[in-house]
C-alpha cells in the first residue's frame, strides 16, 4: 500500500496505517477498551441481580413466619343459655354475641388450669394468649350451623400475636433442657422449693460462653416438673432453688414427676411481651397437643385487624383491584386516544409543541402532587367521598397518563411511514389508516406503556394518603364507592404498627403485591404475543 | 422558462388524449419549493417517466396527483391539476376518492403486515368494491392475475405479504393498487429495490397495464425510461425542463441539458 488514504502520517519506523506497530498498539487499546466496557456491563447486571437476589431473599425469609399461624385447639360445650341467652335463635345475634363465645373460651381454659383461677393477674395473663375477636370464627360457623347448639364441638382458634411469636422463636428464643438425676423436689416455705441432685453444671452446659448462668442467672430459666412449674432462683453444685410458677391440678402433686426439664430463656420477663407464666402455659398446651400451626388463609381471606394475628389484606386486595379498574378505565383509553390524536392528526404548531411539552414535564411530576391535585379536585370541588377507589383511581390516572401518552406516542412513531403511505394510497381515510393499519402494529407498544402504567399506579403510595385512602377498612369494597384501602398503603400501615408481629406480616404483603406486578406482566407479556406481527420495515 | 407545451402527440402509436394535466404548479415545504411552475399534460393509456437527478422535485410532483402531500405537514401546493377535467384540489373533491382513483406504488415494497388475500381485499373492502365474499375472491385473483403474481401465490393466500421475496411484494403492491380499479398508477421507482430479475418482471407488467391505465413512474434509470415509457419529462432543480416522446427525448433532445443528463455529463 503506497497511499496514506489521506490520512495524517503517523510516528513510528512502520507507519502503514493496518500493519504498523503504532497501528498494532492503537488496535490492542481498541481491543483492551472493548473488553473494559464488557466488564463493566457485566459487573453491572451482575449487582443488579445481587441486590435483587438480596432483596427477595430478606423479604421472603422476613415473610416466611407470617405465611403459618399457630392456633389453639379445643372443644367448646357450644351452650346456648351462654351464646344464645335470649332464646330466639337469631343467627345474626349469635354471630355478634363475641362476649358469649369469650366466655365458653375462658370457662374452657380455666378447666384446664385451674391454678390460673386463684389470682386475677394469672386469670389475665391466661385470657391474654388469645385475642377477643378470635371466637369471630367460631361465632360465624355456630350462627351458620344451629344444630351444632348444646352439642361440644373442636375448634382452631387463633392465639395472640405474641404468643404465636413466642412459639415460631421470633420472641423469647428458648431451648429446652432434659434434667436428669434428680433425687428429691423439697417444699422449703411458701412457694419455695428445692431441686436437688442436679448441678449448675447441668444447666451450665448449655451455655457454656456464659458462666453467669449458673450462679445468678441473668437470662431466666425454668425447670418443669410434669405439669408444675418453677422459676430458678439460684443454683448450687448440687441442687436448685425454685418458686412455684403454676401448679397443676392440685397441690399434692408438687412431688418430682415427668417429664423434668429446663427451659432456658435468652430474654428475662421484663424485656418481652409474654410472661413466664404465659410460657409455662403455652408449653403445657403444647405438649398437651393443643397448639397446632396451620397455613394463614386469614392473610388472604380476613380484612385489617389492629390485632396483627386477626389481619388480613382481603380488603386492600379488593381496594387494589377496584381502584386499578377505575385507573385502567380512565387512563388507558384517553391516554392512547390523546397519543393517536398527537401523533396522527393534531398539525405541528406552538399549541401542540406547548401540550407535547407539558405532558412529558408531567411525567417527572412527583406522585404526591397528583394527590394534592386529587384532594383540591375530587374531594374539595366535586366534593366526591374520602378514601374511595373511584377518587383514588381517577388520581392514579391522572398519575400515570403522561406514561401512557408517551408510550404509545413512541410505539406510534415507530410504525413505518410506509405502512400509512400504503393505506392512504389506496384511499383509507386517515381514521382507517389508523385503526386498520397504525394502532394494531404499535399496539405492542402502546400495551406495554400502558401495563408499565398500570404497575407504578399499583405500587403508588403518596397520592393516595393525601386523599385519605389510609383509613382503617374492616369491610372488603365490593364497587368503587365504597370506603376502601389498598395494598401498598396497607404495607406502609403495617410496617408502622408497633407489635413486633407485624415485621413479617408487613413482608408476607409485600410478596402479595409482588405477586399481582408477576401477574400483570404476564398478562402483558400474553397480550404482546398476540398483537406482535412482522411487518417489512 | 424552460417549459415548452408539447401539445398532444401524434406521433407516437397508442398515445391517446391527455389525462392529467398540470398548470403552474408549485410545492412548497415548510416555503422551500420543491416543484416550480409546473405546466405538462401527461397521456392517457401510455406510460409518462419522469427523469431527473435526485431532489429534482419529481417525487414532489408524483404525491401531488393524488394529494398525498396533504399529509405532509409543512407541504404546500399551488397552481392546478386537473384529472379529466376536474381540478382535484377543488374543495369539492375527496382525496380518499381520488386516492381510489390514482393508485401509487412505493419505492420500497410496503405490504401490509396481513395475509396476501388481504393486502389485495383491503382497498376493496374500504370503498365498498365487493358486495359478497365470492366478489371479493373474483377482484384479488383478478388483481393479481393482471398483476402477474397469481400463478405464484394462489395456493398460500393465507401467508402474510411481507413472507414474499422483494419481486414478489413489490408486485403485491400493484396488485393492490390496481384491485380498486383505478385510472392511474403512479409509481415512484418501483424497481429500486429489487434485483434485475424482478425488475424486468415489473417492467413487463408495466407494459401491459398501459393497455388499461395512465402511468406515471419516476425513476433514474434511463434504460428503464428508455425501455417502458412512451413519453418522458426531464425535471431539474424543481422545474420541468423539457417533456416529448421518450424516442425523441432519447436521441434528439431539445435542451442541451437533458442531452447532458441522458448522456451521464451531470446529474
Amino acid at each position: 500500500m503506497s497511499k496514506q488514504y489521506n490520512k495524517p502520517a503517523m510516528a513510528g519506523i512502520d507507519d502503514s496505517p493496518f500493519t504498523g506497530a503504532n497501528a498494532l498498539k492503537r488496535l490492542k487499546r481498541r481491543q483492551a477498551a472493548e473488553r473494559r466496557f464488557q466488564a463493566y456491563s457485566a459487573t453491572a447486571i451482575g449487582l443488579a441481580v445481587l441486590a435483587l437476589i438480596v432483596l427477595f431473599s430478606s423479604i421472603i425469609s422476613q415473610a416466611q413466619s407470617a405465611f403459618s399461624k399457630h392456633y389453639l385447639r379445643i372443644d367448646l360445650p357450644l351452650e346456648r343459655r351462654i351464646i344464645a341467652p335470649d332464646a330466639t335463635l337469631d343467627p345474626v345475634r349469635i354471630e355478634s354475641n363475641i362476649s358469649g363465645f369469650n366466655k365458653l373460651v375462658k370457662d374452657r381454659l380455666i378447666l384446664l388450669f385451674p391454678d390460673a383461677a386463684s389470682a386475677t393477674p394469672k386469670t389475665r395473663a391466661l385470657f391474654a394468649m388469645l385475642p377477643r375477636l378470635g371466637v369471630l370464627p367460631v361465632a360465624r360457623k355456630t350462627a351458620a350451623n344451629l344444630d351444632m347448639l348444646g352439642t361440644r364441638q373442636t375448634f382452631d382458634i387463633v392465639v395472640s400475636d405474641d404468643a404465636d411469636l413466642f412459639l415460631k422463636q421470633k420472641i423469647g428464643r428458648h431451648q429446652r433442657l432434659e434434667l436428669s438425676g434428680a433425687t428429691s423436689l423439697q417444699h422449703r416455705s411458701g412457694p419455695n422449693y428445692t431441686l436437688t441432685g442436679i448441678g449448675r453444671g447441668q444447666l451450665a452446659t448449655s451455655y457454656p460462653a456464659t458462666p453467669r448462668v449458673a450462679g445468678q442467672p441473668a437470662r431466666d430459666i425454668l425447670v418443669r416438673s410434669g405439669q408444675n412449674w418453677f422459676t430458678l432462683v439460684a443454683a448450687s453444685e448440687t441442687g436448685l432453688d425454685l418458686k412455684t410458677l403454676t401448679i397443676g391440678a392440685s397441690a399434692e402433686d408438687l412431688r418430682l414427676a415427668e417429664p423434668l426439664e429446663a427451659l432456658i430463656l435468652e430474654t428475662v420477663e421484663t424485656d418481652r411481651n409474654i410472661s413466664n407464666y404465659q410460657i409455662a402455659l403455652l408449653t403445657n398446651l403444647q405438649d398437651q397437643g393443643r397448639i397446632i400451626r396451620k397455613f394463614n388463609f386469614d392473610l388472604l381471606s380476613r380484612s385489617d385487624s389492629t390485632y396483627p394475628e386477626l389481619a388480613g389484606a382481603a380488603a386492600a386486595i379488593a381496594g387494589s383491584i377496584l381502584t386499578m379498574l377505575v385507573t385502567a378505565i380512565f387512563a388507558i383509553p384517553i391516554g392512547i386516544l390523546a397519543a393517536i390524536y398527537l401523533e396522527e392528526f393534531a398539525r405541528k404548531n406552538w399549541l401542540t409543541g406547548i401540550i407535547q411539552v407539558n405532558i412529558n414535564n408531567l411525567a417527572a411530576v412527583p406522585s404526591i402532587i397528583f394527590g394534592l391535585l386529587g384532594a383540591a379536585i375530587f374531594l374539595n370541588i366535586f366534593n366526591m367521598p374520602r378514601s374511595i377507589p373511584l377518587v383514588g383511581g381517577l388520581v392514579l390516572g391522572l398519575l400515570i397518563l403522561p406514561t401512557i401518552i408517551m408510550a404509545s406516542q413512541a410505539a406510534l412513531q415507530a410504525v413505518p411511514q410506509s405502512v400509512r403511505n400504503a393505506a392512504l394510497g389506496i384511499g383509507a381515510t386517515r381514521a382507517q389508516t389508523v385503526f386498520h393499519h397504525t394502532l394494531p402494529l404499535a399496539a405492542p407498544g402502546i400495551i406495554t406503556g400502558a401495563i408499565i402504567g398500570m404497575a407504578r399506579a399499583l405500587g403508588e403510595t403518596a397520592p393516595l394518603l393525601l386523599i385519605g385512602m389510609v383509613a382503617f377498612v374492616n369491610e372488603v369494597p365490593t364497587s368503587p364507592d365504597q370506603e376502601a384501602t389498598v395494598l401498598p398503603v396497607l404495607i406502609f400501615k403495617w410496617f408502622s404498627g408497633a407489635e413486633r408481629a407485624w415485621e413479617p406480616m408487613t413482608s408476607a404483603l409485600v410478596l402479595v403485591l409482588v405477586g399481582f406486578l408477576i401477574i400483570i406482566n404476564l398478562i402483558a407479556v400474553a397480550v404482546r404475543l398476540k398483537f406482535d406481527r412482522r411487518w417489512s420495515p | 422558462m424552460m417549459n415548452r407545451e408539447t401539445g398532444p402527440v401524434e406521433t407516437d402509436a397508442g398515445l391517446q388524449s391527455e389525462k392529467i394535466e398540470t398548470r403552474n404548479l408549485s410545492v412548497y415545504y415548510d416555503n422551500t419549493p420543491a416543484v416550480t411552475d409546473v405546466s405538462v399534460q401527461i397521456p392517457d393509456r401510455a406510460v409518462t417517466a419522469l427523469i431527473g437527478a435526485s431532489g429534482c422535485g419529481k417525487t414532489s410532483f408524483l404525491r401531488c396527483i393524488n394529494r398525498m402531500n396533504d399529509t405532509v405537514p409543512d407541504a404546500r401546493v399551488s397552481g392546478e391539476i386537473i384529472i379529466d377535467g376536474t381540478d382535484i384540489n377543488a374543495p369539492d373533491v375527496n382525496p380518499v376518492t381520488l386516492r381510489s382513483r390514482v393508485g401509487m406504488v412505493f419505492q420500497k415494497p410496503n405490504p401490509f403486515p396481513k395475509t396476501i388475500y388481504m393486502n389485495v381485499a383491503y382497498g376493496p373492502k374500504i370503498h365498498g368494491l365487493a358486495a359478497t365474499p365470492a366478489e371479493m375472491d373474483a377482484i384479488v385473483e383478478n388483481a393479481l392475475q393482471r398483476a402477474g403474481l397469481w400463478s405464484e401465490v394462489k395456493d398460500r393466500l393465507d401467508q402474510p405479504g411481507p413472507s414474499l421475496s422483494g419481486g414478489q411484494q413489490q408486485r403485491l403492491c400493484i396488485a393492490r393498487a390496481i384491485a380498486v380499479s383505478p385510472e392511474i398508477i403512479l409509481m415512484d421507482e418501483p424497481c429500486s429495490a429489487l434485483d434485475p430479475i424482478a425488475t424486468a418482471r415489473i417492467e413487463e407488467l408495466m407494459d401491459e397495464l398501459r393497455q388499461r391505465y395512465c402511468i406515471v413512474l419516476v425513476t433514474h434509470s434511463m434504460q428503464q425510461a428508455a425501455r417502458v415509457s412512451q413519453k418522458t419529462a426531464f425535471f431539474n432543480l424543481g422545474k420541468l425542463v423539457e417533456i416529448g416522446d421518450t424516442e425523441t427525448i432519447f436521441t434528439n433532445p431539445l435542451e442541451q441539458m437533458t442531452q447532458d443528463y441522458i448522456t451521464g455529463r451531470f446529474g
